[in-house]
């Protein structure tokens, strides 16, 4: 016993560049279109409103760590993550005060108060969108248009004004040139993070997909067999956001493939339902959150069938 | 055939010693054979302080049905029975043997006599030979089916998916014509009308050169299997090869399929020809703190330093030996630890490559499970472990778990998922010693 090894149990080696920093930094790498979009979309304090949160979170999650005497966990880069998510879900004239009590809500009292990564239950950043959403409806209501001079929509959301949509706009959708959120307006840069995340097997395209088809199929029903309407439904509102990086978030979302299915599809009809029938213009936070809270039950609802398992 | 595959994962094969012919080593001037190197009970000695002992002569008898016998691996002289530190904490007692240098074969060494199959039976019992792919089941307790109607067919699990390992590779291009002997072998005594031969894909040269041994037998059939581990992991094989599932608690031979590694084959086969039994042992030498990676022939009970000084030696300070795959083998506590049967693989990891990362909080993202060949969930064993709760591990089948690692090896959290699953095991199995206690 003289040599001074290391003995540990197997394996001994690990899949290269697996860790979950680099999860979370392949997430805020997809993230990067819908930022750039954003920031030709609103200008330049979409950045100031994304740094600004995603500092706070950090800082917020180091502190709480040093208090309760805990290693920080800082350096796996969800509190940045999470910052950034919760900027995204604001709109460009949001006071950062606001934001601030937002991002407070999200780490301290969703995640931190929990137990840290992995033991919150709902999804931190749509926890914070909704407290904003409630308790500072004006400004999280007060949609700016595009600063670029390019032909924009008209201010409200378009979800609120779908019935005066034309199949015409959906580039405008598309582009991201309508008042919004400033990460949500962009899905053409919110789909191509989608992509890239689905290329590095971060996420499986099951849950953004079930998801948007759910939506699409059910908003067709709902609304008078209108395919156009149907087809603009999706890319307007907080979708193309909240189905590929909000409702694909693991800690919050099944861990078998049947499950995400579940959860998708049951994350789509509340959406619609919400839009269509509740007093809401934009149901995508609450049907997550809802779902989030599911995610037990559809677990053990989904457990996988072990190969030549036999049933007692 | 379109036969779903099961998961699993693609692990660095660095096969750097596929190209290399095994070197054999010089008799070490000392061995300690330890006696407990198959699954089931130590062998039991039968030789003492002073005798004088010939290569592949009996040191220690089978200890009961699941037991393996013994032979010295060197000529001289037997000096001291001496423990053996094992995996898992505990020893064995190990016979050291000072040798002469002279390798001399034990004089009454015959090829056994083969008439039927209790004869053959016989034989592999006393060839020593265990299942050489690292699993070290005995081979005699495998084949002796009693009823050979009920083998349908052989699998010869040559997929070697372990990263580093060339055992079995250099096996089927080296030891060909023994390959071919043994499945002689196994359609004359067993009566096997049907085997197998499975080959990851990432061997070209030994699906061609099997190909080619086994071309005018019709009752041979090489598999190209993809190189996706734990490939060789028994219960994989017979599905991807056969497509049967071998049930909860059943053998392969359960559903009429025999799984035997190919080193093991060939090692079967040279006793039948030749009378030795299992003395030593075919190593790759790797490890990213190997100065050059080899593959070695070295007597059972030779000193993993003495193997490792052999091949050229280490380039940097070791940091983990590991006996055996970097999926499944075992970490040693020194650098002397023996040569065992079992011993594929001889890797020496430099301090960096030793350490395993520090483990962080699960995020749930379904990576173990979506990994798992068997379709377990480890983070549920996992989470079922910490709250002690064993009817939920056994709900769940912790059983089922053959430890391949692939579930640790991707998890972004560097969660310690084997070593959870076999301490589980163990609550387990204390769990239903104490239901049965208390039914008592």
């Amino acid at each position: 016993m003289n040599d001074n090894l290391i003995v540990s149990v197997s394996p001994h080696y690990h899949k290269a560049n697996a860790t979950t920093q680099r999860v979370m930094l392949d997430v805020l790498i997809a993230l990067c279109p819908a930022l750039i979009a954003g920031w030709v979309i609103f200008g330049i304090r979409t950045l100031v409103l994304v740094a600004f949160s995603a500092a706070n979170c950090v800082f917020l999650e180091s502190v709480w760590n040093r208090l309760m005497k805990k290693t920080d966990t800082v350096s796996d880069l969800s509190a940045v993550l999470t910052g950034v998510l919760i900027a995204f879900n604001v709109p460009v004239g949001m006071p950062l005060w606001q934001l601030m009590i937002g991002d407070f809500i999200a780490i301290i009292i969703v995640k931190m108060l929990f137990g840290g990564l992995g033991c919150n239950f709902v999804n931190p950043a749509l926890v914070g969108r909704v407290c904003m959403m409630l308790s500072f409806t004006s400004s999280m209501t007060a949609y700016q248009t595009s600063v670029a001079k390019i032909d924009a929509l008209s201010s409200a959301t378009p979800l609120s004004a779908l019935d005066s949509l034309h199949i015409g706009d959906i580039g405008t959708l598309l582009l991201g040139q309508h008042g919004g959120m400033i990460g949500e307006t962009c899905a053409l840069a919110l789909i191509l993070g989608g992509v890239y995340l689905c290329v590095r097997g971060v996420i499986k395209p099951t849950i953004p997909a079930c998801y948007v088809a759910t939506v699409f199929v059910l908003t067709f029903l709902f609304n008078g067999f209108n395919a156009e309407n149907a087809v603009l439904s999706l890319f307007s509102g907080g979708l193309m956001l909240g189905s590929i990086f909000m409702a694909t978030d693991y800690v919050t979302s099944p861990m078998t493939g049947k499950g995400r299915v579940i959860f998708a599809v049951g994350c789509g009809f509340l959406t619609v339902c919400i839009r269509l029938f509740a007093s809401s213009a934009e149901g995508v936070s609450f049907a997550i959150l809802i779902m989030n809270l599911l995610v037990p039950y559809i677990n053990d609802g989904t457990r996988t069938k072990p190969l030549g398992g036999v049933d007692e | 055939m379109s036969l779903k595959l099961l998961s699993g994962v693609h692990i660095p094969h660095r096969k750097n010693t596929a190209e290399m012919p095994p070197v054999r080593m010089p008799p070490p001037a000392m061995v300690t054979i330890p006696l407990s190197m198959s699954i089931g009970r130590p062998a039991s000695c039968v030789v003492k302080p002073g005798d004088h002992v010939d290569v592949g002569q009996l040191i220690a008898e089978s200890g009961g049905y699941v037991s393996s016998p013994v032979f010295a691996s060197v000529s001289g002289t037997v000096k001291k029975i001496v423990p053996v530190l094992q995996f898992m904490g505990t020893s064995c007692q190990g016979v050291q043997i000072e040798s002469d240098g002279q390798m001399t074969p034990a004089p009454d060494l015959a090829p056994p006599e083969i008439t039927d199959y209790n004869s053959f039976i016989n034989a592999v019992r006393n060839s020593g030979v265990v299942g050489l792919g690292g699993a070290t089941f005995p081979t005699a307790v495998k084949l002796d089916v009693k009823d050979t109607s009920r083998i349908q067919e052989v699998i010869i699990n040559a997929a070697e998916c372990e990263g580093y390992i060339t055992v079995d590779n250099r096996t089927m291009l080296d030891r060909t014509d023994e390959v071919v002997a043994g499945c002689r072998l196994l359609e004359k005594w067993l009566d096997v009308k049907k085997i197998y031969i499975g080959i990851e894909d990432n061997k070209p040269s030994c699906i061609a050169k099997m190909t080619e041994a086994f071309a005018d037998d019709p009752c041979v059939e090489v598999r190209t299997l993809p190189s996706l581990y734990p490939q060789g992991g028994e219960k994989v094989l017979v599905y991807h090869v056969t497509g049967k599932i071998v049930p909860e608690g059943k053998l392969p031979l359960d559903v009429g399929s025999i799984v035997m590694n190919v080193t093991s084959l060939a090692s079967l086969a040279h006793y039948c020809a030749t009378g030795m039994p299992l003395v030593e042992r075919w190593i790759t030498v790797d490890g990213s703190a190997v100065k050059e990676p080899k593959n070695v022939i070295a007597p059972i009970g030779t000193s993993s330093r003495e193997v490792i000084e052999f091949a050229g030696g280490l380039k940097e300070e070791a940091g983990k030996l590991v006996q055996g795959g970097p999926m499944m083998g075992v970490a040693q506590c020194d650098l002397d630890a023996p040569v065992a049967k079992g011993t594929s693989a001889l890797l020496v990891f430099n301090r960096k490559d030793a350490r395993p990362a520090e483990p962080t909080a699960c995020i749930k993202c379904g990576g173990c499970i979506d990994h798992c060949p068997m379709n377990l969930m480890p983070m549920e064993f996992e989470r079922a472990y910490e709250k002690k709760d064993a009817p939920l591990l056994k709900k769940l089948k912790i059983g089922l778990c053959m430890e391949c690692g692939s579930c640790a090896f991707q998890c972004p959290a560097h969660r310690p998922l084997v070593q959870v699953n076999k301490l589980a095991k163990v609550l387990v199995r204390e769990y239903d010693a104490a239901q049965k206690e208390a039914a008592k």
